[in-house]
């Protein structure tokens, strides 16, 4: 019996039952394709949540002042509350880190922003020219601020663009014009690009202006509320933070580092925390898809079984005519893999195409990955062999003459 | 070239042992039409079995074509039945849904033949039982059972077997369609030359065969050449 007879037997023998065979291979085209969407989407979440994650900045460190106590008071005011970073923390810093990109102290102060018969209230940030490279900020329009406007006190400003957006209309060209702060006049020198929102609020609704003038004229004095640390790469992150650590310790005569009074968050740390969380979904979406998958492959058992019972008459006369046992175990199993490869295409092709779907309407960007489609094809060979060899073994020793007497 | 000798068959179920064949011999010649007749019960279906390579016997010898097929394993005895047997059943087992033609080729796929000569065969085999080309194509469920009876006949000649096997081959058959396959087996024999063997329980339908082996509590009773036998004048 060559390769081409058993596929001609096998696909008249599935041609003659279609319904049967179709809803057969349903099982397996389901199981086949949620695996493959489910892994989709998942890998999609991942990497839209790391990708949101790291538009903050590229390895960075972001060191926060601690809570606020005045001596034996117990009321807290919160985390990030206390003035206990200052500028010459940040200066001690960039003169004491090696292997850092730039350092970017930052104050922020919320503020009433007016211009031209409008206004809104955000967040003015004081920021030096490393702010834009460390914190990643393109621009739209114009420049950034640089390091001779914040020495020389200049009243300038960076809109993000949403507030471009509320104070002079979307899309507006307003480099030149002016807006005021506290009944102060700031010179528009550009406009950031957008970035989207973030665990750590919009980064889009804000104005940057520079941080002399900023604690000159807003704060009035020399606390800064965050210092932005962009480390060389991923692998130093966590030695720039220990020394983050203890030069700040050292400065701040604190020698428990349980009680200090600044807290540096890492971004590694974020970022790996959000891909562990949107992992466990991963698998989860994966092991709700393969139980559907082992239901299908149950189905092709049942399917064959039945067909088995259904042809045992044909089985006793193939063996009539000369079909010895392992032609037909061969062709039953043929059957089977027949089944779950045909329903393992299209599974494949669905769970392409719901993915495809998904991404296109805009719901999510999700990644199809090479190996899923592997993994999905191994195991719907696996399961064809796997529930197709016992219904094909108990064809195949079926005794002639008890078949052909079968009623 | 059909040798039995002295062939013996016990089945046994748990303690409990029957002996359907107590020692039975004959040898039967290439182009010989013998009917194997006998009640129900009488042993006739396992020497049947036995004949056509789907059992072996519990003691004795059968030589088929020179060769003991008494001692062969599974596998062995389909490579027999492939080459030396055809069988024509009471319920005809054609494939269902399955056209005139692949239905007859089935028994060359099994040997490995190449498509050109399997189909060239096959339709030798559909003309010689009778069966005209019109048919080729119907599916097995179109034809009526005296067409479908020729179908099988036709699959069971297409191997050129030595040994063509009908067990209760008119069993299913109204009378008129039971003369009609019978006069094909004898028009096979005379023609063609093919050595053809009967199972029956009626002596209506054996002594349409040369010579009548009668089987009763799983010994032969009677073997002699029929006496009035019965020649259907077949339209050549």
């Amino acid at each position: 019996m060559t390769t081409i007879d058993i596929l001609e037997e096998t696909y008249s023998a599935l041609s003659g039952n279609k319904v049967r065979s179709g809803l057969t291979m349903l099982g397996i085209i389901i199981g086949i394709g949620s695996v493959i969407a489910m892994v989709a989407i998942g890998q999609g979440a991942q990497s839209a949540v790391a990708s949101r994650i790291q538009s903050i900045g590229s390895n960075l460190l972001i060191v926060m002042p601690g809570t606020q106590r005045g001596p034996g008071a117990q009321v807290s005011q919160g985390r990030g509350s206390a003035n206990s970073l200052t500028m010459a923390d940040a200066v001690a810093l960039e003169s004491g880190l090696t292997s850092t990109l730039g350092i970017a102290p930052s104050v922020r102060v919320r503020a009433q922003i007016t211009a031209r018969g409008t206004n809104t209230n955000t967040d003015a940030n004081g920021v030096t020219s490393a702010f834009a490279t460390v914190r990643n900020f393109e621009m739209e329009q114009g420049s950034f601020i640089t390091d001779q406007q914040d020495q020389s006190l200049e009243r300038v400003a960076v809109l993000g663009p949403t507030t471009r957006d509320d104070l002079f209309g979307v899309n507006a060209d307003v480099v030149g014009q002016s807006i005021r702060v506290k009944s102060m006049e700031f010179k528009i020198i550009g406009v950031t690009k957008a970035k989207g929102g973030n665990g750590f609020g919009n980064q889009d609704d804000e104005i940057f202006i520079p941080l002399s003038t900023a604690l000159r004229f807003l704060s009035g004095n020399q606390y800064v509320n965050t210092i932005s640390i962009s480390a060389q790469d991923a692998a130093s992150m966590t030695t720039v933070q220990q020394e983050v650590t203890d030069i700040l310790l050292a400065r701040h005569k604190i020698s428990d580092p349980t009680l200090a009074d600044f807290t540096v968050l890492n971004q590694a740390d974020i970022v790996a925390t959000a891909s562990s969380i949107t992992q466990t979904f991963t698998i989860l979406l994966a092991a709700v898809a393969g139980i559907s998958l082992i239901v299908g492959g149950i189905g092709i058992m049942n399917m064959m079984l039945t067909t088995v019972t259904e042809r045992t008459r044909e089985i006793g006369l193939r063996k009539a005519i000369g079909a010895k046992n392992s032609d037909i175990s061969l062709q039953f199993l043929c059957e089977a893999v027949a089944l779950t490869f045909m329903g393992g295409v299209i599974g494949v092709i669905l769970g392409w195409s719901i993915s495809f779907g998904i991404s296109y309407f805009g719901i999510l960007q999700t990644a199809v990955s090479p190996s899923s489609i592997l993994l999905a094809f191994g195991v719907s060979a696996v399961i064809g062999i796997v529930f197709g060899y016992y219904p094909a073994r108990r064809a195949a020793g079926l005794s002639p003459i008890e078949a052909l007497r079968f009623e | 070239m059909i040798e039995i000798n002295n062939v013996t068959k016990t089945y046994k179920t748990g303690t409990l042992e029957f002996q359907a064949l107590k020692g039975v011999s004959f040898a039967i010649e290439n182009g010989e039409f013998v009917a194997i007749m006998g009640p129900s019960g009488s042993g006739k279906s396992t020497l049947m079995h036995i004949l056509g390579a789907l059992d072996t016997p519990t003691s004795g010898t059968y030589f088929l074509d020179g060769e003991d097929v008494s001692t062969l394993s599974d596998d062995e005895l389909a490579d027999i039945r492939k080459q030396h047997i055809g069988f024509v059943f009471q319920s005809f087992n054609l494939l269902p849904r399955t056209t005139v033609l692949r239905n007859v080729m089935l028994p060359l796929i099994y040997a490995g033949m190449d498509k050109e000569k399997r189909r060239s065969l096959a339709e030798v085999a559909l003309k010689a039982s009778g069966l005209g080309e019109s048919h080729f194509y119907h599916l097995s469920n179109q034809l009526s059972g005296g067409q479908i009876q020729r179908v099988a006949i036709a699959r069971a000649l297409v191997n050129n077997p030595s040994l063509i096997l009908a067990d209760e081959p008119t069993g299913n058959l109204d009378s008129n369609t039971s003369e009609v396959v019978l006069g094909t087996f004898q028009k096979l024999n005379e023609k063609e030359g093919h050595t053809i063997v009967l199972i029956t329980h009626e002596r209506d339908i054996a002594e349409h065969a040369k010579r009548i082996i009668f089987i009763k509590d799983g010994l032969i009773v009677d073997d002699t050449k029929t006496h009035s036998r019965k020649v259907i004048a077949t339209p050549s």
